[in-house]
């Protein structure tokens, strides 16, 4: 069979026009339009480019949530196998135009989607995770190189053939670990990389330290004496044997525990399965890592409103960045769903 | 976590724990240095009445940092 494809492109590489025509409303041409045109090439008949949509860079820019909506009707209209963009290269407007119509048609469509960037594009860290990305250089000077990749990947996103590693099939990373068996251990390959290191040869962590990402601080609580509180722990306390079988260590869940009939947490109803420090002071009064007879203390003498009925509590050792942040996102969503005006999260 | 509850609740999250430059490298805004690891917001060694006097000095600190606003991570 003949696999449909829709391309994303913008007015340039459209040929429609350049900055004086960035404002350009989304649009469709019938078949392939620009890159589309080469893509198709190299996909040597396997699959057609059914039709190109067309935006400018600004009007996607300063209207990205109605525009990519826009864009994505356009799309959907002719029932694609598949949804390409761009090589957006290291056009930042245009990166970002690809890889927000091309997450969401991933989303929506649920079909293969496939763009090309520059490494610093903005769109590789706005989309990198939900969209697969080949690597290309940061001009079009690369465009037939990149144009090759995409129909490579796009190909063996079809026939429902495994990408591989990132690094081994000219992919940017998309955060994704997979096991697989090595010959030799992890002591000697971090032996090896040692070695490499202090000879001054090239070597590549199996392991790339997690960036973080900053927010502005929320605003802070008006009036204290009225103010709901939450408590959050990555503490490791949980009510005695651990009714959620949250992991000691490298959690994958959290557990939310009603705690509004509680005054104190004492060793026989709340422990500690923490498996990154010692847990002999905290199963002696777990209050020394959650502490709710404190907290109970100053909500009867008036200094803050009251506490939140549910405790939120997790282990936080060896536990992964992307399950820490994803337990936040939901822990963040339920407390804001309940009023609550402030939290105190105590780690160990 | 801590950064992730305050971008989806929009309310201020006061992380307690001892090692200050990891609160600062995950991107807590409103830290307070707490105890010890194992005890963050007590100190049992110390009898009873010492760890109660440092659990509620520690919380009113939380509570001055929860109502301060703040532009930048900031220590209590």
């Amino acid at each position: 069979m003949t696999y449909r494809i829709v391309h994303y492109t913008n007015q340039f590489f459209a040929g429609l026009g350049g900055e004086e025509k960035a404002d350009l409303r989304p649009l469709v041409r019938p078949g392939a339009v620009g890159p589309a045109l080469g893509l198709e090439q190299a996909l040597g008949g396997e699959a057609v480019v059914v039709a190109t949509v067309i935006c400018g860079d600004n009007y996607m820019a300063e209207n990205l949530a109605s525009a990519t909506e826009d864009v994505l009707a356009l799309i959907r209209e002719h029932n694609p196998d598949a949804v390409t963009a761009g090589p957006a290269f290291n056009a930042g407007r245009y990166g970002t135009a690809c890889g927000a119509v091309l997450e969401k048609a991933a989303a929506v469509l649920k079909v293969p989607v496939v763009s090309g960037m520059y490494h610093e594009n903005p769109g590789v860290e706005l989309y990198g995770r939900n969209v697969v990305l080949v690597e290309t250089g940061d001009s079009a000077r690369g465009m037939k190189d990149a144009l090759a990749k995409m129909a490579e990947v796009t190909r063996k996103l079809l026939r429902k053939e495994p990408l591989g590693p990132a690094k081994e099939s000219g992919l940017l990373p998309r955060g994704i670990r997979r096991n697989v068996l090595h010959e030799k251990s992890g002591a000697e390959r971090a032996v090896e990389m040692l070695l490499a290191r202090l000879r001054g040869e090239p070597f590549a962590t199996e392991y790339p330290m997690p960036t973080f990402r900053r927010i502005s601080p929320a605003p802070p609580v008006a009036d204290l004496r009225k103010a709901t509180i939450a408590l959050v722990s990555s503490g490791g306390v949980v009510p005695k044997g651990n009714p959620d079988r949250i992991r000691v260590s490298s959690a994958e869940s959290y557990g939310a525990y009603d705690i509004s009939a509680l005054e104190d947490l004492t060793p026989d109803i709340y422990e500690s399965i923490h498996g990154g420090y010692d847990r002999i002071w905290a199963n002696v009064d777990p209050d020394v890592v959650i502490p709710l007879d404190g907290m109970r203390a100053l909500e009867r003498e008036g200094v803050y409103g009251k506490l939140h009925p549910v405790l939120y509590t997790t282990t936080g050792t060896g536990t992964s960045v992307a399950h820490a942040e994803r337990f936040g996102r939901e822990i963040g969503a339920a407390l804001r769903e309940a009023g609550v005006d402030a939290v105190i999260l105590t780690s160990t | 976590m801590t950064r992730e509850i305050e971008a989806a609740a929009n309310i201020p999250v006061v992380q307690i724990a001892t090692i200050v430059p990891i609160m600062l490298t995950v991107g807590a805004n409103r830290i307070v240095p707490g105890v010890a690891i194992p005890h963050p917001v007590g100190n049992p060694a110390a009898g009873p009445e010492e760890d109660r006097s440092v659990r509620r000095s520690l919380l009113l600190r939380a509570f001055t940092a929860m109502t301060t606003p703040v532009t930048e991570q900031t220590l209590f």
